[in-house]
């Protein structure tokens, strides 16, 4: 890693330099529009091609990636993201299709999708599948919007309440506040598990719908889900699951056959599509059949062996410009097809046994949330190092500077000092061990040596950050010195 | 500078409120300044606004957290301190003076009389 | 028996760690879940070996025209612009591909960087105070914009100019149909009345390609206390006045154009800057600058109490994974092409399609009806156009978008640096042929 400051374009800027050569006009040319409308200068950097590349190239070597370091953030599931996938990707006759094209000349993507939207219906066990929401917060504002059509559809119009537990992800309530609907929180045991109780409580004729993790923010398999599910139905709404949390249960069990109505999946969590920084992802929505004409559209049908575009009947409309990030689509379709049945259970198996082994030889370490077998990731609390005056923060700072990026922190909220730890299944036996004597190390030094944690990292490009000063001061784009 | 001044009255919502005449001079303790980390940034959306006690006359932010400001006497805001606008580190530096808040013209006397002195404050903290 | 490269764990390795954890066998691990419903059978397509996904694939992708096509004039809110070798560089590079959403600053100044780059170079090319680190996409982050000036003017009435192409409004409608929002047709108001509005959508160039003197409306929305968007396309800004001299408050567009491939429709990036007093209302992920500890200049996520993660259901949105490394592929592509460089691929574009719709007005039966156009450009033709573009398709041309209206024929030809003066004669002179 380069450890010095790498300066902005515009100060690197020349006068002159360019990094590409344009073809000419060509043609002859003709009036330009009236002087009012004509641009006067434009500023952007002038730099040479190697000087950019250079650039660039340097700044990657200042971040963490899965190609280089073992990232056991819980509930982003950051597993290898597969080079075949972004070789086929790159196929001509799928990166240079325009998504304007009529149905005819896009035979091969619409091919791909329709496969894709059968794939991921066999495996949630929802059977009629969008693959338009561009994110998984997308995804769920789109099974929001379904859940209430539905309900406006039946003349159930009191229906606008969001019943949502408090270890949701932030992204549940304000989802639910975009569909208009009123968020009740659902109390949770110390476990993570909806409290039953409570639910009943809570749960009215006004009802929409409930919001749900499966497995739960705390990584367990929620005990009494078809009683929940039961409940909620009983009372004439519908369960949504937030399927952040998928890759524990491909080929375990199905959302369908556990009372779900609506789900969302994170293509670039369980399905391998890179993070790509923060994006691009893919958050198709499942539902069950007697929601499907109420789908965003495009939808993909195939009818006589050709596939086509289709506006569902009761749709909730068009929620993006065209049909969906397809080159994410493509990637996890490819995935998928690389595994098949049996591919896609030992994922969730691998997955799970990876947690566990880490959840029991850190537990004399660390705090456990739970004394049950947890699924795909493990929430571990730092409550034990706080009393030295070690928090989550510092424990993820002191990882960074060992080479591991830090596993999620501070979520779910209702865990103290919460670090949320997932492995995935891509991880050697060897990765995860290395991980586990840095872990059982920074606690050892969080009562020997606490200031080496507290002052972590100092083996980075930078030390921490002040951050105060960023919001106080908002600097956001290069301006002249 | 003491924790929790003896001269100050307080609000469970962790306010204090400091009376002369009939305005009173409002702002954050000591308590929910540390809670909250840096403060970056102080949002009072209802200047020259009549609101009723415990009514949300505002906002105030931390990198990593956001809270409601809830006015502990009914009365109207009646001036906002300017000076956090570029300097919202006042709150967490001298939040008992420098860090005011508002100041609200009281329109109802009786809501001090549900204010809690300091060693009332000091027990729910 | 293991069956993926893409997972390491052996038998001994499983083995040994079920013997750390204390348990037999995997289903020791599940008693949460109900029985009945364990293992359910999974009917999937068969899994294929890695030169047979190359084999699969490689026939799927040429079941699209795009593998066999010449030329495009196809447009319509996405464009076939060149890719430079730079961008696709780039984006190979695991570091920036594979990394996480940057909540580690320390460990993500790549990231961080490359997003105040993208942050700095849209700002400069609309010319606003602020922009953020990047939408889902062009529609999403307009219908964002309107849902931020109503938050900022506390008022719920939208007004939409006649320029705003339909999908635009079918896409705001998706996002505001249950938050008590009206949307009205700026056609429909009476300029005097005594009401006031949140804001004003505008497209410039509109749908049908024509550039529409917006800073006369801004004028007119400002006069009634409301705002002005502006949703552009990026690409004209390369020659035509961008957004920050028009006095717009809120500018949008989508960035395919500007680095980005077709790829059938994403993943693009939605492009959204306002003026500097609205910060706060920004959504969507914002990449300040600061120091470290040793007064190092470095960057971070900033005035993270917009979002979801911390202000929940009052968050501005609930946008979380946007598009960071889309964002990438924008900067690279500003960076190498520079000013000069998008001027001239502006012009180009701008040139070339005058010159084509020029030509194509002369062909009878075939008529120019866009006026004070950019790149794109509406032709109205006596037939009906489907048999216009199958003519082209058959000598593997992409023809224009359909656009037909009722009873009237119309094509919308989009024309760019990557239609060759050479495939444009050409293509005169199939259309002429077909018309003589």
């Amino acid at each position: 890693m380069i450890n010095k400051s790498l300066p902005l374009l515009m100060d690197q800027s020349k006068k002159g330099r360019k990094a590409i050569n344009l073809p000419e006009i060509g043609v002859e040319k003709s009036i330009l529009p009236d002087k009012k409308f004509l641009r006067d200068s434009i500023q952007l950097p002038e730099v040479s091609q190697l000087d950019l590349i250079r650039y660039f190239t340097n700044l990657s070597s200042l971040n963490f990636s899965i190609d280089t370091n073992f990232y056991p953030l819980g509930s982003c599931t950051m597993k290898y993201n597969p080079k075949i996938n972004e070789q086929i990707s790159a196929f001509e006759g799928f990166s240079a299709s325009h998504p304007n094209q009529i149905d005819e000349n896009v035979q091969g993507c619409l091919e791909v999708m329709y496969n894709l939207q059968n794939e991921l219906a066999e495996i949630t066990g929802l059977k009629s599948v969008s693959l338009a929401p561009l994110a998984g917060a997308q995804g769920e504002y789109a099974g929001l919007l379904i859940a209430r059509e539905y309900h406006k559809f039946n003349n159930n119009n009191h229906k606008n309440i969001a019943l949502i537990p408090d270890s949701a992800h932030g992204t549940n309530p304000a989802s639910a506040a975009m569909a208009g609907l009123n968020a009740v929180t659902i109390k949770t045991t110390s476990e993570g598990d909806i409290d039953i109780a409570d639910l009943k409580e809570k749960v009215s004729k006004e009802t929409a719908v409930l919001m749900l993790t499966l497995p739960s923010t705390l990584g367990l398999f929620e005990p009494n889900i078809l009683e929940i599910t039961q409940i909620v139905h009983d009372n004439g709404g519908l369960v949504y699951a937030d399927g952040a949390n998928l890759n524990a249960l491909l080929g375990i069990t199905k959302f369908g056959d556990l009372g779900i109505d609506i789900c969302h999946s994170n293509l670039h969590k369980t399905f391998s599509t890179p993070h790509g920084g923060g994006g691009p992802g893919a958050g198709p929505v499942m539902v069950t059949k007697k929601l499907e004409s109420f789908l965003p559209y495009p939808h993909i049908k195939k009818e006589n062996d050709i596939f086509k575009n289709y506006k569902p009947e009761n749709t909730i409309g068009r929620l993006n410009g065209f049909s969906g990030s397809f080159g994410i689509l493509l990637r996890a379709y490819t995935y998928i097809r690389s595994l098949g049945a049996g591919g896609l259970k030992e994922i969730s198996e691998n997955a799970i046994i990876n947690a566990n082994y880490i959840q029991e030889r850190l537990k004399s370490h660390y705090n456990l949330t739970s004394s049950r077998y947890c699924m795909h990731e493990t929430v571990l609390s730092a409550t034990r190092q706080k009393e030295n005056g070690i928090k989550a923060l510092d424990i993820a700072k002191k990882l960074l500077d060992e080479g591991f990026h830090a596993p999620t922190m501070y979520f779910p909220l209702i865990v103290d000092e919460a670090l949320m730890i997932e492995p995935t299944e891509s991880e050697s036996k060897e990765t995860i061990d290395s991980f586990i004597e840095c872990m059982i190390m920074i606690s050892e030094l969080s009562s020997s040596n606490p200031e080496e944690i507290i002052n972590a990292p100092i083996n980075l490009p930078v030390e921490r950050l002040d951050e105060a000063l960023a919001a106080r001061n908002p600097v956001l784009s290069w301006k002249k010195e | 500078m003491s924790e929790i001044p003896n001269n100050l009255k307080y609000s469970k919502d962790h306010e204090w409120v400091n009376i002369e005449d009939n305005i009173a001079t409002i702002g954050i303790t000591l308590h929910a300044a540390e809670s909250l980390g840096d403060i970056v940034y102080v949002d009072v959306s209802s200047l020259n606004q009549e609101l009723k006690q415990f009514d949300k006359f505002g906002e105030i932010e931390s990198v990593k957290a956001v809270s409601d400001l809830f006015v502990p006497v009914s009365g109207k805001i009646v001036e906002v301190n300017e000076e956090l606008e570029s300097n919202p580190e006042y709150v967490n530096d001298d939040c008992y003076e420098k860090g005011w808040i508002i100041k609200v013209e009281i329109t109802n006397l009786n809501d001090l009389t549900t204010l809690l002195d300091s060693s009332e404050y000091e027990k729910i903290i | 028996m293991k069956n993926s490269p893409y997972i390491p764990a052996t038998d001994s390795d499983q083995a040994e760690m079920l013997q750390t954890i204390g348990v037999k066998s995997f289903e020791d691990l599940l008693s949460d879940v109900p029985k009945n419903l364990l293992f359910p059978e999974l009917k999937l397509e068969e899994m294929l070996s890695e030169p047979e996904l190359v084999n699969y694939f490689n026939y799927i992708s040429k079941k699209n025209f795009a593998s066999k096509k010449k030329t495009s004039f196809l447009g319509g809110g996405a464009y076939n612009h060149y890719i430079p070798s730079t961008v696709k560089a780039m984006i190979q590079r695991g570091e920036f591909l594979t990394s996480y959403t940057p909540y580690q600053p320390e460990a993500s100044q790549g990231t961080l960087q490359v997003g105040f780059e993208f942050q700095s170079m849209i700002a400069q090319l609309f010319e606003m105070d602020v922009c953020n680190a990047g939408m889902y996409d062009g529609p999403t982050a307009l219908a964002e914009a309107a849902l931020m000036a109503c938050r900022i003017k506390k008022n719920n009435k939208i007004l939409i100019h006649d320029s705003v192409s339909q999908k635009l409004l079918d896409v705001l409608s998706s996002y505001s149909k249950w938050q008590d929002v009206e949307i009205i047709n700026y056609d429909e108001i009476d300029l005097n009345d005594q009401e006031s509005y949140s804001c004003l959508l505008v497209q410039s160039p509109n749908q049908r390609g024509e550039i529409i003197d917006v800073e006369n409306l801004s004028n007119l929305i400002h006069e009634k206390n409301g705002l002005l968007i502006h949703h552009t396309y990026p690409i004209s800004l390369g020659l035509i006045k961008p957004p920050g001299q028009l006095n717009v408050d809120i500018a949008t567009g989508e960035g395919q154009s500007i680095g980005v491939p077709l790829s059938f429709g994403g993943p693009y990036i939605g492009l959204l800057t306002c003026k500097k007093e609205f910060i706060r209302q920004l959504p969507g992920r914002i990449i300040g600058q600061t120091v470290d500890k040793k007064g190092k200049t470095s960057y971070a996520l900033t005035l993270q109490t917009r979002e979801q993660h911390i202000r929940r259901e009052n968050a501005t949105s609930n946008i979380c994974t946007s598009t960071q490394l889309i964002g990438l592929m924008v900067s690279v592509y500003l960076a190498t092409v520079g000013p000069e460089g998008l001027k001239q691929i502006s012009e180009t574009c701008y040139h070339r399609a005058h010159y084509f719709a020029n030509e194509i007005n002369k062909i009878n039966g075939l008529k120019l009806v866009s006026n004070n156009f950019f790149n794109e450009f509406v032709i109205e033709s006596d037939k009906d156009v489907t048999e216009i573009n199958n003519y082209l398709f058959s000598n593997n041309i992409e023809g224009g978008l359909n656009i037909s209206d009722g009873d009237k024929n119309l094509l919308l030809f989009a024309v760019t640096e990557m239609n060759n003066p050479k495939d444009i004669d050409e293509t005169i002179g199939l259309l002429r042929s077909m018309h003589d």
